[in-house]
């Protein structure tokens, strides 16, 4: 693989134009560099995991109780739908799409994406959706309330009659958040096709960088059903077409398999990058080469291949022929293979190993953990007896929360704080650090578990008011949500307070193998100085391979002296 | 290690027994199916993770670097043989997972005959209340199925409420009764949106499509009240979207059929007239009890008039409230 680079000696690559901004406010600009933009989205998204968090804890208020006595229907309808839109659209891939966006080019050896301008026109889509999202609190009729599925005939339904209402807005949302992340994955698979490093074939490109991969190739095959399926929906609002109309002769159920067969993958264009990241960190923080590596690096790529078949299990209530339910029903238990060898390789990796317990080493741990419950609880949901129970009912909510928040939203924070040192030069507090993990993780189990039996019970999911049964596992549930609310406010004071005066670091604090711990923390402009030649696999500890043949490895046999007090004192 | 492995065995087993109390009653005979597919489900599931995070926490807490220990780990970076039997192993236990899960489902046969003589599978003829049909011609699966006593009954959803017709004695209710021990066919319907027709007690929930009309079987085993939920996101008032269901016995049944029957029809009591009307209604002031008030909404269906409805109103204590 050669390196493409462009020469343009003139202007400082990956600035728009000469003399651009190299303080705080480039971060306000339409800034070309890949580490620019990714800082951009991980920022912009964590200020909507935010509010998306504030409309999830207004619901659990609701929910504290079996009456529908805080907000009225149409407002909990509203709010549990706009709360999965923003946390889905808004946070979860643009902070994945950050986090790659950041790290992809500088663990492959790249000088940038190899679409920069693309890349920052991606960015820039985010803060329109997210307006469009937020608007539509404004509109009259209010945000709409068909739920984030927006299954039709309920989000054809209209009752105050104007054309521009929340529904619509919704739509328009979701087309332009598919369109970036299209233009997003086009640039990261070429990126990752064609500007490895010399010397950096395919089994030793770090597991990260195979996950982004697996992850950006749903996209590219996924999204344009959903977008399709969107516009369809769209144009049965505003003129009147009948693809899901039934009273015009429409089929509703069509829609489902537009919406799933985009949808049901997205979360593993979720889950991939979260995974990898996974595996990038448990090796630098238990000092031991990543457990079978080649296998983990295919095992995305199988995932990203099964995962276009297992649709059909969110439909297995909807009428849907028997003959398409078992076909599916043993597809989406495939996926268990290649998620299972992941686990099994990670707690192979930890075993033996020399394990700091550091901020990003818990997220991980805490992330893969809760990832082992999720896993084995979507296996009950591909069953389809077990299914036909449980669907739509809190069993569904609590497992996919614990896949989201449980082990995908745990996996960004690992990942945010395991590059932090990077990104900024300085080092997170450690401390703060590890009471943000402890709330996480207590709120997630206190939240999400008691979902569980609630839905055993038989409770529905997008319910404003509930029988007397569930009052005990619904307030147990409050109490943890707003205790994952709470648990984000050391975040936000660590990430602040350290990026601005937290003690500065060298190169490598981690004393990692991989690409991006060889350039300055933060890294330059064009990332390397010399385009690095690699040598040797990732993940080389305990042999002391150096990684590439044309620079000096710094501080890859001694741990650099801000880490070791940070350690020991 | 072998300690270990007993230990999580005898755990699995005693939380596989556990999963049954984590359900309302098995008031159906697929209910039961259901609830064994999800004791061996509980039991495997639980005997992986702790054998999975028994492991994860052991190195946790015996591999952990001293404090003063900077060198690496054994450079350890796979093991083929191991990874083929963790890759082998989950493989067979979902294929076998997949086969059981099946078997449950083809004895259940809740989606009543239409689908099964218009996909010709025969095989799938098997059901809960019946003996299995394994090895019958098909003419005489049919003629079976025509000539066992099923108790029919449509159903009907709406934005929002539920009505039940018997069509043999014609007559109407929001509250579902049904003869234990009797296979029942259901014949959904929806007015306008999607539904779903879920009882937790029975387990089993099927969507309801509009323009579609969809076969559904169960049998009821267990006499008592339960709920009927709507399990399908249905608009404004979802969640007020349910009935009671009645399991009784037979000859109770034929009663209340008879005291039904003999009853002219009155507009029943609905959870979504009601409060719309209040909302709407400056005198009566629920409205006024909730913190945020929201936004327009389409206008639930008037109360439905029905032969029999429930003496008790659903929900009196928000009656009392108001």
């Amino acid at each position: 693989m050669t390196n493409i680079s462009i020469d343009a000696p003139e202007v400082v690559r990956g600035q728009p134009y000469p003399g651009a901004p190299d303080n705080w406010k480039r971060f306000f600009t339409f800034s070309t560099d890949h580490k620019v933009i990714g800082i951009q989205y991980i920022v912009t998204s964590f200020v909507f995991f935010l509010i998306g968090g504030l409309l999830s804890m207004v619901m659990r208020g609701e929910l504290i109780t079996p009456e529908a006595d805080l907000v009225d229907r149409t407002v909990y309808n509203a709010l549990f739908t706009m709360h999965g839109s923003i946390m889905l659209f808004m946070w979860t891939f643009p902070v994945l799409v950050g986090l790659g966006n950041y790290l992809v080019p500088l663990m492959i050896g790249a000088r940038d994406m190899a679409f920069p301008r693309l890349n920052a026109v991606s960015f820039w889509m985010i803060p329109v959706v997210g307006i469009l999202m937020l608007a539509s609190f404004l509109v009259p009729g209010g945000a709409s309330q068909s739920g984030w599925w927006a299954y039709p005939p309920v989000s054809l339904q209209n009752p105050t009659g104007h054309l521009i209402n929340g529904q619509v807005l919704w739509i328009l949302a979701v087309a332009i958040s598919g369109v970036s992340s299209i233009m997003g994955a086009v640039n990261f698979v070429t990126t990752i096709f064609r500007m490895r490093a010399p010397g950096m074939t395919w089994f030793k490109t770090p597991a990260f960088v195979w996950a982004v991969l697996g992850a950006q190739l749903i996209q590219l095959y996924g999204l344009p059903a959903l977008t399709g399926g969107a516009v369809m929906l769209l144009l049965d609002i505003t003129i009147g077409t009948s693809f899901f109309a039934p009273e015009r002769g429409g089929n509703p159920i069509l829609y489902q398999h537009f919406f799933w067969f985009y949808s049901h993958p997205a979360v593993y264009v979720m889950i991939l990058p979260a995974f990898g990241m996974f595996s990038e960190i448990l090796p630098v923080h238990a000092r031991k080469p990543l457990f079978g590596y080649r296998v983990i690096a295919a095992s995305s790529i199988l995932i990203t291949v099964v995962s276009g078949v297992v649709w059909v299990h969110h439909m297995f209530a909807s009428a849907t022929p028997a003959w398409m339910r078992i076909l599916f029903m043993v597809t989406s238990m495939l996926v268990a293979i290649p998620s299972g060898i992941k686990v099994f390789g990670w707690v192979a990796t930890i075993w033996g190993g020399k394990i700091r317990f550091t901020t990003p080493m818990l997220f991980a741990l805490g992330g893969i953990s809760n990832w082992l419950f999720a896993g084995i609880t979507g296996i009950f949901l591909a069953s389809v007896p077990i299914d036909i129970h449980v669907n739509n009912t809190y069993f569904v909510v609590g497992h996919f929360h614990y896949v989201l928040y449980g082990a995908i939203v745990m996996g960004i924070y690992a990942g945010i704080y395991h590059w932090f040192p990077k990104m900024t030069g300085r080092m997170y507090y450690e401390g703060l650090g590890k009471l943000h993990f402890a709330l996480t993780y207590l709120g997630t189990a206190l939240t999400f578990l008691p979902m569980h039996p609630a839905g055993l019970m038989g409770m529905p999911r997008r319910v404003a008011s509930y029988d007397l049964e569930f009052a005990y596992w619904n307030v147990l549930a409050s109490l943890g949500g707003f205790l994952l609310g709470l648990s984000t406010l050391p975040f936000i004071l660590n990430m602040v307070s350290s990026w601005i005066r937290g003690d500065k670091v060298g190169n490598n604090p981690w004393r990692a193998y991989g690409l991006e711990w060889l350039t300055s923390s933060p890294p330059t402009v064009e990332n390397f100085e010399e385009t690095p030649i690699v040598v040797s696999r990732p993940y080389g500890y305990g042999s002391n391979e150096p990684l590439v043949g044309n620079v000096p490895n710094p501080g890859l046999t001694e741990f650099p002296e801000s880490f070791t007090q940070k350690t020991t004192s | 290690m072998t300690v270990y492995a007993i230990l999580a065995a005898l755990a699995s087993f005693w939380m596989a027994k556990q999963s049954y109390s984590w359900f309302p009653p098995e008031a159906a005979a697929e209910a039961k199916l259901q609830d064994d597919l999800f004791s061996l489900f509980t039991g495997l599931g639980t005997f992986i993770y702790l054998g999975v995070i028994g492991p994860f926490l052991y190195s946790l807490v015996f591999h952990r670097a001293s404090k003063y220990d900077m060198s690496d780990g054994p450079p350890i970076e796979g093991n083929t043989w191991l990874e083929i039997v963790w890759t082998a192993v989950p493989l067979v236990l979902v294929l076998t997972l997949s086969f059981v899960s099946y078997r449950t489902y083809e004895k259940m046969a809740v989606r009543g005959p239409m689908e099964l003589v218009h996909l010709h599978m025969p095989e799938m003829m098997q059901s809960a209340y019946a003996k299995p049909f394994d090895s019958t011609p098909q003419q005489d699966i049919q003629n079976a199925m025509e000539t066992a006593p099923i108790e029919q009954i449509d159903v009907t959803a709406k934005q929002w409420a539920w009505i039940f017709h018997y069509p043999k004695q014609d007559i109407t209710s929001t509250e579902l009764h049904l003869p234990v021990d009797r296979r029942v066919r259901f014949t959904l319907r929806s007015e306008d949106v999607l539904h779903g027709f879920y009882i937790p007690a029975f387990r089993l929930k099927q969507d309801i499509v509009p323009n579609r009309e969809i076969d559904f079987e169960l049998t009821p085993v267990k006499t008592g009240t339960y709920r009927l939920r709507d399990s399908m996101f249905s608009g404004t008032y979802f969640a007020a979207n349910q009935a009671d269901v009645v399991v009784q016995p037979v000859n109770e049944y034929q009663q209340w059929l008879a005291d039904a029957a003999s009853q002219s029809p009155t507009p029943a009591f609905n959870q979504a007239a009601f409060e719309y009307s209040q909302a709407n209604d400056r005198e009566g002031a629920t409205k006024d009890k909730v913190a945020v008030r929201g936004w327009d909404t389409i206008p639930p269906a008037p109360p439905p008039v029905v032969n029999y409805a429930p003496k008790h109103e659903p929900d009196i204590a928000v009656l009392n409230h108001s």
